[in-house]
């Protein structure tokens, strides 16, 4: 579920692999990412809306593997 | 952080100021025992942190221990300013020959402090400044350069008094001047300060207000004096809306959103910080709002948190509108406080555009935050219009629809 402000796009093959997913909940200074017990990636819903639009996420996996959205621009 | 009189006049003591011989009780016996120790005539007054004790009946004397004891029973019940006491100051009855005035406080417009002294005591020295501003002296005091009892001196003088009494109140100001810097007060002032029949002088009531930032640097003196730390030690109690207040703050450690004081009006203000917040305050009133609450938000509070305070203003009864106003910030970011308040609006069930009189916080992101703002069509401007602009268009809105 988006946030109200932001959503967070997370390619499948990233969100299954568990290295990507471990970096990613490294890497986000609000908590937006959360792995499952070593496993696949889960996102915060309730911390969406806190993003500071940092683009770390974005550069920690391959290229469009994770998109931030800010819903105000639409 | 406010001090009741017995705490203010421990104080004082430390720095060698006269005080009459005194004791705390805290029932009737402890009266009488404390007022037959002293042996003379006493006066027994009710420790609460307003003024308008007198009024409320709650300073008494007594010429007899048993007296005094009755005296006790007899404050102790009573309220002022909606606060009850638990203890009653016994002290020694002076005869008073004449009454000064001596304060030191904090002049925010010279930033540094100023020595106030008056011939004039016992009575409002603001009356007294205006009423008879030959009988006030202001000095400035420089926090870098030690205070010399010369300045004391001139202080004194400069109200037209001479002789011996001059050499006494010199040392007396001078002690209060070095109370006040030594231990990080915001006001220090004793009002009276007597001069009894026989020439000596006395503290009758002194007051002091420590610096809330600086009670962990003067942890062992509050320890000593008495004052716990969940002691508040406000004015009044806070309110419900307060206490609410600072669980918001207190919920999220990322930045500030707190001190919220609650009034009475109906414009909400979701404003930011300590010196804008002020600024921001007085400009709403200066331009003929009623603020609903005070409050400080800063160093960059998480979304959650300008959510939650913008839910809790917009609870307050008599509510219709806020303003989000700050001066220009830079580590607190303008899209994440205007994302807070929007969806505090929204999850209050109320529309950003017409809840939201005004947007005012430019500085860092604010691009990105007028995005926002645009989006749920809410009225915003940059810089270019003042704090005082802004609050005068708040206020506009509210009187276009008939309720400032
Ligand atoms: S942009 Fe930054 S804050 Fe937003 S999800 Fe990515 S890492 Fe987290």
């Amino acid at each position: 579920m988006a946030g109200m402000f932001i959503d967070v796009k997370v390619d499948a093959k990233i969100a299954s692999d568990p290295e990507a997913a471990k970096k990613l909940v490294e890497v986000c200074p609000v908590s937006i990412f959360a792995q499952e017990n070593g496993g696949g990636l889960r996102i915060v819903a309730e911390n969406l809306d806190e993003c500071v639009l940092c683009d770390l996420c974005i550069e920690a996996v391959a290229k469009g593997g994770v998109e931030v959205i800010r819903l105000y621009d639409r | 952080m406010r001090f009741y009189e017995h705490e203010s006049k421990a104080l004082f003591a430390r720095q060698g100021l006269p005080l009459g011989k005194s004791g705390l009780a805290r029932s009737g016996d402890e009266a009488r025992r404390i007022a037959a120790e002293i042996g003379a005539p006493v006066v027994l007054k009710s420790q609460v942190l307003s003024g308008g004790r007198m009024k409320a009946g709650a300073v008494k004397f007594a010429d007899t221990p048993d007296a005094a004891a009755k005296a006790f029973d007899a404050i102790l019940p009573i309220v002022v300013n909606g606060q009850r006491a638990e203890s009653v100051l016994v002290e020694e009855k002076s005869p008073i020959a004449q009454e000064y005035y001596v304060g030191v406080t904090w002049d925010g417009r010279r930033k540094r402090p100023v020595l106030i002294f008056s011939d004039m005591g016992g009575i409002d020295i603001e009356e007294v400044a205006e009423q008879h501003p030959d009988h006030v002296s202001k000095t400035h005091v420089s926090t870098l350069l030690p205070f010399t009892p010369r300045l004391a001196k001139e202080a004194v003088g400069a109200t037209g008094v001479t002789g011996p009494e001059l050499n006494r109140l010199t040392p007396i100001a001078a002690a209060l001047v070095e109370v006040f810097l030594r231990y990080d007060l915001t006001l220090a002032e004793i009002n009276p300060l007597a001069r009894l029949d026989d020439g000596r002088f006395v503290v009758l009531d002194g007051h002091v207000d420590m610096e809330a930032e600086a009670r962990e640097i003067h942890r062992k003196l509050l320890e000593e004096i008495g004052i716990r730390p969940e002691e508040t030690r406000q004015a009044r109690p806070p309110t419900d809306f307060e206490i609410r207040g600072a669980q918001v703050d207190a919920a999220d450690h990322r930045g500030v959103a707190g001190n919220v004081v609650e009034f009475d009006g109906n414009l909400g203000l979701v404003i930011g910080a300590g010196g804008g917040s002020l600024t921001l305050f007085d400009a709403v009133r200066q331009q003929g709002g009623r603020p609903a609450n005070y409050c400080e938000i800063g160093g960059n509070p998480s979304v959650q948190k300008a959510c939650e305070l913008t839910k809790l203003v917009l609870s307050k009864p008599g509510v219709e509108k806020i303003a989000v106003m700050m001066n220009v910030v830079s580590n607190t970011r303008v899209d994440i406080v205007a994302r807070g308040v929007v969806k505090g609006c929204v999850e209050s069930g109320r529309d950003p555009a017409e809840t939201i009189a005004i947007f005012r916080i430019p500085g860092s992101w604010e691009d990105e935050g007028f995005k926002i703002l645009k989006k749920y069509g809410v009225e915003y401007c940059d810089r270019s219009v003042s704090m005082y602009e802004a609050a005068g268009k708040a206020v506009a809105k509210l009187s276009a629809g008939g309720t400032t």
